[in-house]
């Protein structure tokens, strides 16, 4: 990696901090995925970028601050991408997946809320991390308590905008919606000076319908029986299109799906035989969060895929290409994000049959439901989640943890007889 | 033709060896060096036994300790394992409690020992053994002492499930002066209100059978059974159940 060490200063970091960071994760990557045998090669780009995580994209949005871009963070897949890019700003998901930012993050927040929520306050707090400082306004939204909280205390370190997301699927909330997309718009435009022309929205839903499209290809080619792609890896890819140049992210995913469509035809496979396929269902998982999938994906299971939103929930449905004028647009928008099937929802039936169809669609031999320490939402809709994979003949274990490295022991033990159990 | 089962757990470490007729069975202090231990193991089991190395057919390891015995030709979970292991020991079981040195476990199975369901604790110590290593601590007495202390009293309430806030709850009723007597038996009804906890949330079927050192509680057993509204069995071995599984699945294999 180069010197950017001149960027991260300018940025406000704290360097000395920020040189810990940079250490822990050449040897976690190493370990999680550059051990695995049999890989793509396709995977060297994702490789790539990993290794330039701080660097070069960093680069990459401070040249389009200098010529008096915007960029804008988001946490959840609920905040519309479409519009971000239609005015002319850079979005990035900002990712929150580690451990190192819990300690900063408890300076301000209780020590028994998510560690998601916990990370990513930790990550503004303790100026770690260089997406965050290149952000000229966050986007959060009402998805659970402890963001809704997390957002007053963060807007006293960066400029935080928050959408109401509804919590209900009923007609009054789809427009409710709408609205609060309509409301977003005028903030970015406000934020960037530049005007979302319906031009602009029109060209933007496209792009992100094939970054929607590519990722399906990606997941398609990982119903075969020869499973051509890691879980990991898979997991990594997702992770990575949540701050990657989108175009770029498109061209490259789509070369990689080349090569595992040639490699299922060949039967080339990262499984062996007798692996069990395992679907994950829950909370998403950020950067470098890998945990649970190194930990099946080491116990003689591969996992096939993700019910997360860093995974199916991100990508299913594309936005209805059809209307042109702005209110058609937006509309358009409300409907395809507001069909996400989230935990924060009530009721939410769809997500009980989506895990159902997905075990079927990608041959599970059995579900892991990963939910994060104290996410109320999806702790107590497994109870739901249960009784219906249980109903369809669909083995199940349930899985809470953290982002610390203590129970990874127990966790191995529970995966490997869970895997035994249905062996 | 003989079967060698080893079950490292965090306080004690067991084997079982299996010859087709007679389990024999040994166990010793896991101390720390997890991999001496497995070997002293496999050396004692055999000699027990009167069998020679070359009649061993397959040596199972489980138990935490699983991953630190490098001569195993397989290794299997404890949980696997412990359903062998205690339909060996009372073939009418189908519901398991194991309240082992570190973590506790609920699993219920069917007639040939095959699990159908588990639950196992998180990573908190509030159901396990270790709950009981903190509070006799406290007390200044050993682990096996509280069961005679507590029969001596009614008990005093520990309400934390967190055994580090039940310590300083501890610490504050003997402030109050509160009996150790009364203690040791609110900690036994505390320890018993969390594995009945972790019991409820599989499907309790008949028979229910208890393993894991703690089973070598009655008082504990004796709660439990009140909580769970079932008759719960144990075995004088029900400690070894996940090594007698063990040596179990290597004949399994072989035979």
């Amino acid at each position: 990696m180069a010197d950017y060490r001149e960027l991260w200063q300018k940025l406000g970091m704290d360097l000395e901090k920020h040189d810990a960071l940079c250490e822990a994760l050449p040897q976690l990557y190493g370990g999680v995925y550059l051990s695995q045998e049999n890989r793509p090669e396709g995977m060297n780009y994702y490789n790539f970028v990993v290794s330039e995580v701080h660097g070069l994209r960093i680069k990459e949005l401070d040249d389009h601050k200098t010529q008096g871009g915007k960029v804008v963070g988001t946490f959840c897949i609920f905040v519309p991408d479409e519009l971000i890019l239609a005015a002319g700003a850079i979005g990035v998901g900002l990712c929150a997946g580690s451990q190192f930012w819990i300690e900063d993050g408890e300076k301000v927040l209780p020590r028994n809320i998510c560690p998601l929520v916990k990370a990513f306050t930790g990550a503004k707090l303790s100026g770690t991390c260089p997406y965050f400082q290149s952000c000229d306004m966050i986007i959060g939204e009402t998805t659970c308590d402890a963001k809704k909280k997390a957002w007053e205390i963060l807007d006293e370190y960066v400029d935080t905008y928050v959408m109401d997301l509804p919590q209900m699927k009923r007609e009054k909330d789809y427009k409710k919606w709408a609205e609060e997309i309509y409301d977003l718009k005028d903030r970015l435009e406000k934020l960037t000076g530049n005007a979302i022309t319906e031009e602009k929205l029109h060209e933007s839903i496209k792009l992100c319908n094939q970054k929607r499209k590519v990722l399906q290809r990606l997941y398609n080619a990982r119903k075969a029986l020869n499973v051509p792609i890691s879980g990991k890896d898979a997991l990594l890819i997702s992770q990575i299109a949540f701050y990657d140049n989108p175009e770029r992210f498109i061209e490259m995913t789509n070369k990689l799906c080349d090569e595992l469509e040639e490699r299922i035809e060949k039967g080339i496979s990262v499984n062996k035989e007798g692996d069990k396929r395992i679907l994950i269902s829950g909370t998403p998982m950020a950067v470098p969060n890998w945990k649970i999938h190194h930990i099946i994906e080491t116990s003689g299971a591969v996992v096939v895929a993700e019910e997360t939103c860093t995974g199916t929930r991100y990508f299913e449905n594309l936005v209805d290409e059809t209307p042109t004028t702005m209110d058609g647009m937006i509309k358009a928008l409300a409907d395809r994000y507001l069909k996400i099937n989230c935990a924060c929802f009530t009721p939410n039936k769809g997500r009980e049959e989506d895990i159902i169809r997905l075990a079927k669609e990608y041959k599970a031999d059995g579900v892991i439901y990963n939910s994060l320490q104290f996410c109320h939402t999806y702790n107590i809709e497994y109870t739901k989640v249960e009784k219906a994979l249980k109903e369809a003949g669909i083995p199940v274990l349930f899985i809470e943890s953290d982002y610390s490295n203590d129970d990874v022991g127990q966790i191995k033990t529970r995966v490997e007889a869970f895997l035994e159990m249905i062996g | 033709m003989i079967s060698i089962g080893i079950d490292i757990g965090s306080v004690c470490a067991k084997a079982a060896a299996y010859d087709g007729k007679n389990m024999y069975l040994f166990m010793q202090p896991t101390g720390w060096n997890l991999k001496k231990t497995g070997e002293e193991l496999y050396r004692k089991i055999l000699e027990i036994s009167g069998g020679y190395e070359t009649d061993v057919v397959g040596i199972v390891g489980t138990g935490y300790g699983r991953v630190s015995i490098p001569f195993a030709t397989k290794k299997v979970t404890e949980i696997t394992c412990h359903a062998k292991g205690a339909v060996y020991l009372n073939p009418t079981t189908r519901t398991i409690i194991d309240v082992g040195g570190q973590d506790s476990k609920a699993i219920s199975i069917d007639d040939k020992g095959n699990v159908l369901d588990f639950i196992m604790n998180d990573k908190c110590a509030a159901g396990t053994g270790r709950f009981l290593q903190v509070m006799a601590h406290v007390l200044e007495v050993e682990v096996d002492e509280l069961e005679h202390l507590a029969a001596q009293s009614a008990p005093r309430d520990i309400n934390s499930m967190c055994a580090v806030f039940a310590e300083s709850e501890v610490i504050s009723l003997l402030a109050a002066g509160a009996t150790k007597e009364s203690i040791a038996s609110g900690i036994l009804h505390s320890i018993s209100n969390k594995i009945a906890h972790i019991a409820n949330r599989i499907k309790i079927r008949d028979s229910v059978f208890f393993t894991g050192g703690v089973s070598k509680n009655e008082q504990i057993r004796t709660i439990l059974e009140k909580k769970l509204k079932c008759t719960i069995y144990t075995h004088e071995n029900a400690q070894f159940a996940g090594a007698v599984g063990a040596a179990l699945l290597g004949y399994e294999v072989r035979s």
